[in-house]
C-alpha cells in the first residue's frame, strides 16, 4: 500500500491521524493535569486543559491514605519475579519442545496447550481453593506461582518454541560435536540467539502481572499486601465516593513510569511484539 | 552436569563384566533433558491448569456452603439452577454484546489505524508510538481515568458542551453503559491488534497493487480483492486473540460499572466473581466457569474451523 501520495492526500491523512490519536493521547494528558489541580477545577466548566496553579497535595496524600510505596514494591517485585521466572520456565521448555526428541512430546505439548484454551477465571474457584488450603491466602505466592507456572506461561512456551523451531540446526550440531552437553547448547548457543523472542515474552509477561486484578482482589484482603490496580480503586472518601484528584495521582504514578520506558524503547517493544511473538 | 552423568553410567554398566554399552546413551541423555527441561511448565500445567479444570467439574455437581461449612452432592443441580437462573439470559446477552462490539470494532479501528500508518508518510512512527501507549498503561489506572472522564460532570460531557452538546451520563444509562465499557477497552488494546496488522501489511508485495492498477482496480476493490485475502491468516489470528480476551473482560466492569444499571454490564466472568466470592455460592461459581469455558471451547474451535474456509493461505 506504500505508495507516493499528493500533498492533498497527505494533509488529509495527518488530519485523520491527529483526530483519531484524541482518544489515545487525552485520557493520559488529563490524568496528569486533574492530578495537579484543587478539587474545586476538577469539575470546572469549561474544562481546564491546563492546571492554572500546578500543586502537589493530591500526590502527598496518596501515601498518607494508603501504604501506596509499599504497594508500590508489591507490584513491581511481583511482576519482575513473575517475568524472570516465566523467561526460564517458557525458554526451557518451548526449547525441549522444539529441538530435542523425547518419547511422548506431542502429546505433552497439547497437555500444556490445553493452557491456552482454559483463561485462568475459569479456574479462579479451585485455585483459590487450593491455596486456602494451603494458608496461602492473602499472601503473593498465588500471585507468583500461578503466572510463572500456569496458564498464562503456556503462551510464552508456545511462542518461544515457535521461535525455536525456527533456529538453522547446524549452530547446536556444532556445538554437540564439540562436546558441549545438552544444557550448555542450550544456554550458550540457543538462548543468546533468542533474545528477541525472550524480549517479547519478557514485555507481554511484565504487562500481564502488571494488571492483574481478579486474582489480588480474589487473593489478597490486607492493604499493605495490596498490589498497584487494587490500590487505585480504594481512595474513596467515607461514603464511597472516589477522591479523584488522589486517583489521578495514584494512577499517574502508576502508568508513567512504564510510558516513559516504553517512549524511549518503543521500536523494540512494538517490533518485538509484532514479529517475533504471534506470527507463528 | 556431563560429570554427574559419566558417573552415573559408570554405575548402571557396574555389573555385567567386559566392555557392555553404558546405559546412558548419548540419545537416553538428551531424552532425559528433555523431560527436565519441560518438568517445570508441564507440573505447572497439571497442578494449576488440568487438576483445577478437573476440580471445578467437581465443584459444579455440589451444593457447597462455606460459612456452614458443607460440601454436600447434588447431582446436576446446579445446572438446573443454571437452567432456572433468571439473570442467565440477562448476562449471556451482556457477554454477547461485549464480545461483538469489542471484536468488530477493535479490528475494524486496528485494520484502519494500520492502513493510515502503511502509507508513506513522514512521522507515522509518532503515530504508532501514540496508538500503542495505552497497552502498557496499568489496565486500571487507564479504565479509573476513563471512568473520571466519562462522569456526568466529566471531561467528555465538558467538552460535549462547550460545543453545544448535552452529553448523556454514561455509566448510568442501561445502553451507554455498556457502549462506554467496550470504548474503553478497545482504546486501551487496539494498539496491539494495529501492530500485527501492520507487520502483515507490510509484507504484502507492491506488485500486487501494481498490477491491479494497471487492470483498472479501484482502491478499494484492490483492498478487498488483494489486502484482505493476503492478511486474512493474521485476521484469524487476532480475531482469536481478542474474541478470547473480550469472555474474559473483568477489571473494566468492576471499575466502571459494577455490572449495572441492573445486569446490563454484567458479563459471565463479573457474574461468576459476585456468585462465588460475593456471595459465597462456590458451587454455583463453578459451575458458570464450566459454562465460560464451553463458551471459549466452542468459539475456538469454530474459529479454526472457519479457517479453512475463509483464510487465503498460510505461511
Amino acid at each position: 500500500m506504500s505508495r507516493d501520495l499528493s500533498r492533498r492526500t497527505k494533509l488529509v491523512l495527518y488530519g485523520v491521524l491527529l483526530v483519531l490519536a484524541i482518544p489515545f493521547v487525552f485520557p493520559t494528558w488529563w490524568m496528569v493535569t486533574s492530578s495537579l489541580k484543587p478539587v474545586a477545577d476538577i469539575f470546572a466548566f469549561p474544562p481546564k486543559l491546563l492546571p492554572t496553579n500546578p500543586r502537589f497535595d493530591a500526590y502527598q496524600r496518596v501515601f498518607e491514605l494508603q501504604p501506596f510505596g509499599q504497594q508500590y514494591l508489591n507490584s513491581l517485585y511481583i511482576a519482575l519475579v513473575v517475568t524472570v521466572g516465566t523467561m526460564a520456565v517458557s525458554a526451557l521448555a518451548g526449547y525441549a519442545f522444539a529441538r530435542i526428541r523425547f518419547r511422548g512430546q506431542n502429546v505433552l505439548f497439547l497437555v500444556v496447550l490445553a493452557g491456552l484454551l482454559i483463561p485462568s477465571e475459569v479456574t479462579i474457584v479451585p485455585l483459590f481453593q487450593m491455596f486456602f488450603k494451603l494458608g496461602l491466602v492473602n499472601t503473593h505466592w498465588p500471585l507468583i506461582l500461578v503466572p510463572i507456572f500456569g496458564a498464562p506461561s503456556v503462551l510464552a512456551t508456545f511462542i518461544m518454541r515457535q521461535f525455536f523451531i525456527s533456529l538453522p540446526g547446524e549452530l547446536e550440531e556444532a556445538a554437540r560435536v564439540d562436546g558441549l552437553g545438552r544444557f550448555a547448547t542450550f544456554w550458550r548457543i540457543a538462548l543468546p540467539l533468542s533474545r528477541p523472542a525472550l524480549g517479547a515474552v519478557a514485555i507481554f509477561t511484565f504487562l500481564h502481572s502488571w494488571n492483574l486484578y481478579l486474582e489480588p482482589i480474589v487473593f489478597l484482603s490486607s492493604p499493605e499486601k495490596f498490589t498497584l490496580p487494587q490500590a487505585l480503586t480504594q481512595f474513596v472518601d467515607a461514603y464511597g465516593g472516589p477522591m479523584w484528584d488522589v486517583q489521578m495521582a495514584a494512577a499517574s504514578m502508576t502508568a508513567l513510569p512504564v510510558l516513559v520506558v516504553f517512549v524511549i524503547a518503543q521500536k523494540q517493544f512494538v517490533e518485538g511484539l509484532a514479529h517475533t511473538g504471534l506470527k507463528g | 552436569m556431563t560429570q554427574t552423568d559419566t558417573r552415573v553410567g559408570s554405575a548402571a554398566a557396574g555389573p555385567t563384566p567386559g566392555p557392555a554399552r553404558p546405559f546412558w546413551t548419548s540419545r537416553r541423555r538428551d531424552q532425559l533433558a528433555g523431560y527436565v527441561f519441560i518438568a517445570p511448565q508441564l507440573l505447572g500445567s497439571v497442578v494449576f491448569v488440568i487438576l483445577p479444570l478437573i476440580l471445578v467439574l467437581w465443584y459444579s455437581l455440589h451444593e457447597w456452603n462455606v460459612l456452614a461449612g458443607t460440601f454436600d452432592f447434588v447431582g446436576t443441580d446446579n445446572y438446573k439452577a443454571l437452567a432456572d437462573d433468571p439473570n442467565l439470559g440477562a448476562v449471556l446477552r451482556a457477554t454477547g454484546l461485549f464480545s461483538v462490539g469489542l471484536v468488530v470494532l477493535n479490528l475494524g479501528l486496528a485494520l484502519l489505524l494500520a492502513v493510515l500508518l502503511n502509507q508513506r508518510l513522514r512521522g507515522t512512527i509518532v503515530f504508532r508510538t501514540l496508538f500503542f501507549s495505552p497497552v502498557v498503561v496499568s489496565l486500571v489506572a487507564w479504565t479509573i481515568v476513563w471512568g473520571f472522564l466519562l462522569q456526568d460532570n466529566g471531561g467528555i460531557n465538558g467538552l460535549l458542551d462547550t460545543i453545544g452538546v448535552d452529553g448523556p451520563n454514561w455509566l448510568r444509562g442501561e445502553g451507554t453503559a455498556m457502549v462506554s465499557v467496550i470504548v474503553v477497552q478497545v482504546f486501551k488494546n487496539v494498539g496491539l491488534n494495529m501492530v500485527l496488522f501492520l507487520a502483515a501489511l507490510q509484507g504484502v508485495p507492491g506488485e500486487l497493487y501494481e498490477a491491479a492498477e494497471v487492470d483498472g482496480a479501484s482502491r478499494m476493490r484492490q483492498f478487498w480483492r488483494i489486502t484482505v485475502p493476503l492478511i486474512s491468516p493474521t485476521i484469524l489470528l487476532t480475531s482469536i486473540i481478542t474474541v478470547v480476551g473480550s469472555l474474559q473482560v473483568f477489571a473494566q466492569i468492576s471499575v466502571l460499572t459494577q455490572g449495572g444499571p441492573g445486569t446490563s454490564t454484567t458479563v459471565l466472568v463479573y457474574y461468576l466473581y459476585q456468585q462465588a466470592f460475593q456471595f459465597h455460592h462456590f458451587g454455583y461459581g463453578a459451575t458458570l466457569s464450566i459454562v465460560l469455558f464451553a463458551i471459549v471451547l466452542a468459539l475456538t474451535v469454530l474459529q479454526w474451523q472457519m479457517r479453512k474456509r475463509w483464510v487465503f493461505h498460510e505461511s
